[in-house]
């Protein structure tokens, strides 16, 4: 059975996974949860990633950890984890 | 200019130097449209460093005539940073406590200078986004209504008028009647509502654009992008006559141009602003039509700032 993790969904993205604010998907790294996410999810990857990796704004945690200061989408998954994407943020002008 | 002469002059309290920001021409950014005039007004010049200053303080002062401002109250809000600051700068200046709720990912150096101001920071769900810090001071200040005044900037008209009569009115001023187009990104919606209007009322016709960001989950701090926000009540479409959609990604390399190319070291919803404007400015002169369009710089980059890499603990 392939590690499980729960990821939170910020409001901007909840459009895409029916309003939900956690979901699980399956994975042994940060990437392939991504991947499985947006096999349930479609749309969702290309608003966290581009080519080079995980987009300028966008942040995901492992628990309470940046994956930047981990090993970014190579970051290893025991299952039960909790990653959190976290937007860069929005506000008034 | 006028306007250097005006802020030259003595002033009795930091509060009076709001307003009157210079208009900057963007020769080296303006070269991919050269028959087109591009220019940024200067709205960290004001004295809390963003255009925010001019909504804080109209609204602060406005509600102190009215009486709903009083000495024995709290003015409270919720504010993604550059509202918090102006009102932190000016409730120390008019003598008013301050409290502000802001989701808990704003930068850092906001939440310091707030705090540098007396200002008492109460911190909402980063998931939430700005909507969820709406939500929690409405709780707050519905459960005692008396003990607060709640200027709430998604709701008070006197956000646009601010730039109705400050901001709209200070372009004419600097450029006339060479102005064909004024683009502003939409946050709250006071700078594009009001500045429009005036503008609208000029004699001869000038366009004006919205700029939001194309996707909803995006990193143009201060921007809104609304079909997927709570519009904010003073928005009314009507007032604009376009919307233009920046990707986080273009408003960041513009802000990082801009220092580079003009001395202009902005935050990203500037850079959104500027790389509007330039495509707009590509557009007319693509057309042979020419014209003259102004833009606004909100803030610094400096507010911006992430802290450096050993400091990996970091709360936003």
């Amino acid at each position: 059975m392939e590690a499980s993790s729960t990821v939170r969904i910020p409001t901007p993205l909840r459009t895409l996974t029916a309003g939900n604010d956690e979901v699980k998907a399956a994975g042994a790294t940060v990437a392939a949860v991504i991947d499985d996410l947006e096999k349930n999810y479609p749309g969702i990857k290309d608003r966290l990633l581009d080519e080079k990796g995980v987009r300028r704004f966008v942040n995901i945690y492992v628990g309470e950890e940046d994956i930047r200061f981990l090993e970014g989408l190579k970051t290893e998954l025991k299952g039960g984890e909790q990653i959190t994407i976290v937007p860069a943020i929005a506000g008034g002008c | 200019m006028r306007s250097a002469l005006v802020r030259s002059r003595k002033l009795g309290s930091v509060a009076e130097a709001v307003g009157n920001t210079p208009l900057v021409r963007l020769h080296h950014v303006g070269r991919d449209a050269p028959s087109v005039e591009i220019y940024a007004k200067l709205e960290f010049c004001n004295p809390g460093g963003s255009v925010k200053d001019r909504a804080a303080l109209r609204m602060m002062t406005e509600a102190f005539k009215s009486g709903q401002l009083t000495s024995d109250k709290i003015l409270i809000d919720s504010t993604s940073g550059n509202t918090g600051v102006a009102y932190s700068i000016f409730g120390a200046a008019l003598g008013v406590r301050v409290q502000l709720v802001m989701p808990s990912n704003v930068s850092k150096p906001r939440k310091d200078i707030a705090a540098a101001f007396g200002t008492e920071i109460l911190f909402s769900d980063p998931m939430e986004g700005s909507d969820g810090a709406i939500r929690r001071v409405r709780e707050i200040v519905a459960a005692d209504p008396d003990r607060y005044f709640y200027p709430d900037q998604y709701s008070n008209p006197n956000n646009p008028l601010a730039h109705y009569h400050g901001t709209g009115k200070e372009i004419l001023d600097a450029v006339g009647d060479r102005i064909t187009h004024f683009v502003a990104g939409l946050g709250t919606s006071g700078t594009i509502m009001g500045t429009s209007r005036r503008l609208h009322e000029h004699t001869h016709p000038i366009r004006c654009i919205a700029v939001e960001p194309t996707e909803a989950l995006h990193g143009l701090e201060g921007l809104k992008h609304l079909p997927s926000s709570l519009v904010p009540a003073i928005h009314d479409a009507r007032a604009y006559d376009e919307t233009f959609r920046v990707s986080t990604e273009d408003g960041w390399d513009m802000a990082d141009r801009l220092a580079q190319d003009e001395a202009l070291h902005v935050g990203h919803s500037s850079g959104a602003n500027v790389f509007a404007a330039l495509e707009i400015a590509k557009r007319l002169h693509a057309e042979g039509r020419g014209g003259c369009v102004v833009t606004i710089l909100c803030d610094r980059g400096d507010r911006y700032f992430l802290p450096m890499k050993w400091e990996k603990r970091y709360t936003w």
